[in-house]
């Protein structure tokens, strides 16, 4: 009897826990969100919890489309994000295949020299310099093929390819299929689950990129979205789009304007979550049980 | 065909290495054309970065070049350790880390308890969507967030105000970076690190818990004497991996947060390393703070991945 009674108590205050927990994981999106929409002006002068809109105003998304970079920015970053993905994955494939096969002489020190990239690299400045001499400055592509694999992925995509059962591949090459046969029509098809896991895995991280931009693009223009939310929500730069607005509702507009930014840059990424979620989880674990 | 394999095998033997590896790229030469990119990619971007080490001797002149700049032998070093930056971003990144891994390693835990507890699916479900949501926010944005939510009229003040107390503008207050750089990465990564907690307890046998029953333990005991035993080996691979990163520390999120005010508290070896190579252009002393944090940091994760082999038998990779 007195364990059921402490076992309510204990199922009573996990329950409210975790709904708090919700609450304060919640409240700083939700926050976001309606101070985009509120009226510039009021919201400066709030106080307290805001819980919903203060007025109704569409102008802080009306002016934050205005800004140049942010259209571009998407731009980029789709570009950055689909050839990105597309390069990723073929070489982590061809990579993690090649550590997969028998019978080749060179396996031993070619997966010897990839491994030990995951313990040991040159530092920033040797990178920098070392992506500037391929003439990958202010080049978009300095966002893509510096980074194109990585050594993680890589380990996960062939414990993938090590996880398939060998008998497939086997009755291929007795009916005389190469190496790029048995990659691309067996191996790759087969191991279709890690290879969305991999999608995700850079998909978000070339949608996430900030930093090498910010050290090899000159070209405001050419600037992924990231970077262009960064100058706006960090650096505090609003690219002249509160221009026209009286000096004493500029600063108020300013700071609606960079909610509406934040909505603006996550709401691809918000949206699509609850859909991937579980492709999401299942990462982690195949990351988890190599890594 | 056994027979034929092994007098093949034999003969490859009695073979020089320069002829038996011809025929194996001959055997093989859509392999190794497949794989030319993937070994220029790892030559040119991590490779080619190694040799460039050689920046941290030299006074380094990007236009003469790795190999034309004059050699300094350690001077690049004695002006790290021998200044007072040494100290500072050594102090800072490990009481960051630390605080990392003091409140953000547990909390995961505790949280794949709790939740673990919750017997309605529909609800665990949800607290699950919602607790991993903020993981998919980018850190720009979780930054900039920050940066609003904490500035003098930011909403935690306007909050704050409401108990009476006056605003402070935190991100100028050198003693208030950490707490900000620990909650903020609570937030944002509580839910998702307790993912691999919450696999590991779905993973221990049921029957575990009804013998517990049986030998008269209650929900509070089992706890201790099933759950936690049953997870402890992936609690202690993610701690090894953990102090195995410890001086690895990423320098994003605290170049995204600090400003000049509070780099006594905020500044560490990463962040350090990207201003003064990319911002003040020490090329050498930049290069020369990097190579001992690389260092330090394949001595750590050696010693982790050797430490995980002796206590479980599994390995980190």
């Amino acid at each position: 009897m007195k364990e059921t009674l402490s076992r309510k108590v204990f199922v009573a205050c996990n329950t409210i826990f975790m709904i708090l927990l919700c609450i304060v994981t919640l409240y700083p999106i939700w926050y976001v969100v309606v101070a985009s929409l509120s009226d510039p002006v009021s919201l400066m002068a709030h106080t307290g919890i805001l819980y919903k809109p203060l007025g109704f105003s569409l102008e802080a998304y009306s002016r934050a489309m205005e800004h140049p970079l942010i259209m571009s920015g998407y731009a980029n970053t789709l570009f950055i994000l689909v050839v990105g993905v597309v390069i990723s994955l073929v070489l982590t494939a061809v990579g993690a295949f090649f550590l997969t096969r028998s019978n080749v002489m060179l396996k031993r020190p070619i997966s010897l020299m990839i491994l030990f990239t995951m313990f040991f690299n040159g530092g920033m400045i040797p990178f920098y310099f070392a992506v500037k001499d391929v003439g990958l400055y202010n080049s978009t592509w300095s966002l893509i093929i510096p980074t194109a694999i990585s050594t993680f992925n890589l380990m996960v995509m062939k414990a993938g390819f090590e996880a398939l059962p060998a008998s497939l591949e086997e009755s291929a090459k007795i009916d005389g299929a190469g190496h790029l046969t048995v990659l691309f029509r067996i191996v790759i098809p087969l191991a279709l689950p890690t290879v969305a896991v991999m999608i995700l895995y850079y998909g978000v991280g070339y949608w996430n990129a900030w930093f090498y931009a910010s050290i090899f693009l000159q070209d405001d223009a050419k600037w992924p979205l990231q970077l262009v939310a960064r100058q706006i929500l960090i650096v505090n730069d609003s690219g002249g789009v509160t221009a026209g607005v009286d000096s004493g509702a500029q600063l108020a507009i300013s700071e609606t304007i960079k909610y509406a930014v934040i909505v603006i840059t996550s709401l691809p990424i918000i949206v699509l979550y609850p859909f991937l979620q579980k492709y999401f989880v299942k990462g982690v674990m195949i990351g988890a049980v190599k890594g | 065909m056994k027979s034929a394999a092994t007098t093949k095998d034999l003969q490859v033997g009695q073979r020089t290495f320069l002829q038996r590896l011809g025929r194996d790229m001959q055997r093989n030469y859509s392999l190794y054309l497949l794989v030319i990119p993937v070994i220029l990619f790892y030559v040119l971007f991590h490779y080619k970065p190694m040799y460039g080490l050689i920046i941290a001797f030299k006074r380094f002149n990007p236009s003469l070049g790795i190999l034309g700049s004059p050699w300094v032998g350690l001077a690049n070093f004695k002006q790290f350790f021998g200044g007072f930056h040494f100290a500072r971003v050594l102090r800072n990144t490990l009481i960051i880390s630390f605080s990392n891994l003091i409140f953000s390693f547990p909390a995961a835990i505790i949280l794949a308890l709790l939740l673990s507890e919750i017997k309605s699916k529909i609800f665990a479900k949800t607290v699950q969507t919602i607790t991993y949501m903020p993981h998919f926010i980018s850190l720009v944005v979780v930054c900039g967030m920050v940066v609003d939510f904490v500035s003098y009229d930011g909403v935690i003040n306007k909050i704050t105000a409401l108990f009476g107390m006056e605003p402070v503008a935190f991100l100028q207050n050198p003693g208030a970076f950490v707490p900000i750089y620990v909650i903020s990465g609570i937030w944002q990564e509580v839910g998702w690190s307790s993912i691999i907690y919450l696999a590991a307890i779905t993973g221990i046998n049921s029957e575990l818990y009804e013998a517990a029953t049986i030998d008269g333990a209650g929900r509070f005991r089992q706890v201790f004497a099933v759950t936690l035993p049953g997870i402890a080996p992936t609690i202690v691979i993610m701690l090894l991996l953990s102090i195995g990163n410890i001086m690895s520390l990423g320098y994003e999120k605290i170049i995204l947060l600090y400003n000049p005010m509070i780099y006594e508290t905020s500044d560490i070896i990463s962040s350090y390393v990207y201003r003064e190579g990319l911002e003040n252009f020490n090329f050498g002393l930049s290069t020369a703070v990097g190579l001992f944090n690389s260092v330090i940091n394949f001595i750590l994760v050696i010693g982790a991945n050797k430490l995980s082999r002796v206590i479980g038998d599994t390995s980190l990779w």
